[in-house]
């Protein structure tokens, strides 16, 4: 066999050519959350995070913003995490194999892979108009919870369906109901890895703009009641952006974000690191 | 027995928080083509689908350019995502030493929670600047808008490739190692066949989520209607259209924009449909190992 590189060589090429694309990788993440955060610093200070913002966000803070994206991000894990959570326990303790579970699965592997600008159109169509909820933060926080759905699902029912069987054999023999042993030993055990999937349920509700942008208004003020329009950070900082309107303030905003990014990634690693050595020993 | 009531209640309850997924995905689809379905009785199937022109002011409404924007761009990012994130995967299962695992994984989360906004900031403030400079023109282009969707859809392309890789069965690689093999070799002709069907998944979910980003590629590319002649072009993605419109949109006009939600959603089944075809199960991965 002819060979124009002999396999040593190739091995050598191929090797450095794999340490490079993932050294590519990781300066990519450095060199935008470096940038965003350098550029950001300056401007993060108390005033920035507790003020009001001033001249549509020309000047001030963003506490309102804030505000804004807990009080969506809140409801959407309200709504959200009930609905996921007892759906992952049918999945994986209740339901047999078969087409309805089949069409189950199908549809939240639909609803994580649906564009965000599409539940924006559908909150916009449903809670905003048809509900007549309005632009709020009902409407934006109902719309988000979709969303989220999906992920805390797909998390809490690989939680639930890794923990030892012996578990719950070990409760049915002495006599528990299906749900007493569910509730008392299935549930206690797999909540390490339900809360990761709600942390992560509520990274993306925190992150997400495109759905929001028509369902929950962008009004500066900060939200009192469920009724009133908000303007959550991702949004703010499109507006900010895009307007034309403050760069130093949008630095400032996006700073805030990839922060809240960050804690939420080192916080699910925690967790994670410390369940899957309690769970698997490891 | 009062207990078997409860029980049959409490698993009739959950059994309708189950089916709460797919009513949601229903009403989606119900509400999104009963808003789109006027704008297509009333423009005309063919002339919404392939015509030219989009116009509101002078009622029309063509979507053709703002598709073969939406394929241009994907195409082009998943053409520089490809690669780059399937060496990566292979880098963190295959070749890199634990601590260098240690630092990509977070890396690829950290990269994936990114909210699409700060990319979309990121390109805009740094990346469109450049691009003027580098290549004349306004730098808001195709080109710009493709550069941030690579960066965009990396984590999912190099977090499911990894997973298939590694769920490859080790005696696989000791066979082709006991041969003789050189490394490189088994990656090229033992593991990536075996790992085919899910690095496909992953190109497949990755290109789902590059046709639905919208913000991000408002931000950097452009938005002119136009089919583009170069990479350097302005383009308009159909999900921008969407969000850059539907403030102001009303009658035909907001039909039109749910119309073209319409179209979003089918090429999202389309994807689903062929990744359903690879039978591949993707795994919940989350941290430092799977839950």
């Amino acid at each position: 066999m002819h060979r124009i590189i002999s396999p040593k060589i190739a091995q050598k090429v191929m090797k450095l050519i794999f340490w490079i694309s993932g050294i590519i990788t990781i300066l990519i993440l450095l060199v935008i959350i470096g940038y965003v955060i350098l550029k950001g610093m300056p401007v993060l200070n108390l005033e920035f995070i507790f003020g009001d913002p001033i001249d549509s966000g020309r000047e001030g803070g963003i506490f309102p913003m804030i505000i804004s994206s807990a009080y969506v991000t809140l409801i959407a894990l309200l709504v959200a995490t009930p609905l996921s959570m007892g759906a992952a326990i049918y999945l994986s303790e209740y339901a047999s194999e078969g087409k309805l579970v089949a069409a189950i699965r199908f549809g939240a592997e639909t609803l994580s892979s649906i564009p965000s600008i599409i539940f924006g159109l559908f909150g916009l169509a449903f809670f905003v108009i048809y509900l007549d909820m309005g632009w709020s933060v009902l409407s934006g926080g109902l719309t988000l919870a979709l969303m989220a759905l999906p992920t805390i699902l797909a998390t809490s029912e690989v939680s639930i369906e890794s923990i030892n069987k012996s578990y719950s054999e070990g409760s049915l023999a002495l006599g528990a109901t299906k749900w007493q042993t569910i509730n008392r030993v299935v549930l206690p055990a797999a909540l390490p890895g339900i809360t990761t999937g709600i942390i992560l349920g509520m990274g993306r509700a925190i992150a997400e703009a495109a759905a929001i942008l028509y369902t929950v208004g962008a009004a500066l003020a900060i939200p009192i009641s469920i009724f009133d329009p908000a303007r959550p950070l991702p949004l703010h900082l499109y507006i900010l952006a895009t307007e034309g309107i403050s760069l130093e303030n949008a630095y400032g905003t996006a700073a805030v974000l990839v922060i809240i990014i960050i804690i939420i990634t080192v916080v699910t690693n925690t967790l994670v690191d410390r369940y899957s050595k309690k769970m698997m020993g490891r | 027995m009062p207990k078997n009531i409860d029980e049959y209640l409490i698993e009739k309850g959950l059994f309708i928080t189950a089916i709460s997924s797919v009513v949601i995905i229903l009403l989606i689809i119900v509400f999104i083509f009963w808003e789109g379905y006027p704008a297509i009785l009333n423009i005309g199937f063919f002339d919404f689908l392939f015509g030219m022109e989009w116009s509101p002011s002078n009622d029309l409404y063509g979507i053709f350019p703002m598709i073969i924007g939406s394929l241009a761009i994907t195409g082009l990012s998943l053409l520089m995502a490809i690669p780059l994130g399937i060496f990566c995967a292979i880098f963190m299962a295959e070749i890199a030493p634990k601590q260098m695992r240690k630092i990509l994984r977070p890396t690829i989360q950290t990269l994936s929670g990114i909210p699409s906004v700060v990319y979309g900031f990121f390109g805009l403030i740094v990346l469109v600047p450049f691009m003027r400079v580098q290549f004349g023109g306004t730098g808001f282009s195709m080109f710009t808008a493709s550069i941030i969707l690579t960066v965009m859809i990396l984590p999912i392309i190099v977090s499911v490739s990894e997973d298939a890789i590694k769920s490859v069965p080790s005696e696989y690689k000791e066979a082709s190692m006991a041969l003789g093999a050189t490394h490189w070799q088994t990656i090229k002709n033992v593991l990536f066949p075996a790992a085919i069907p899910g690095i496909i998944t992953s190109i497949i979910l990755g290109m789902g989520r590059a046709i639905g980003e919208t913000l991000a590629i408002i931000m950097v590319a452009g938005n002119v209607v136009q089919i583009p002649s170069s990479i350097f072009d302005p383009v308009r993605a159909l999900t921008s259209n969407i969000a850059i419109e539907m403030g102001y949109a009303t009658g035909i006009h907001y039909n039109a924009l749910f119309a073209t939600g319409i179209v979003l959603i089918f090429m999202i089944l389309v994807l689903l449909v062929i990744a359903n075809y690879f039978h591949y199960k993707k795994k919940v991965t989350v941290g430092g190992g799977y839950l």
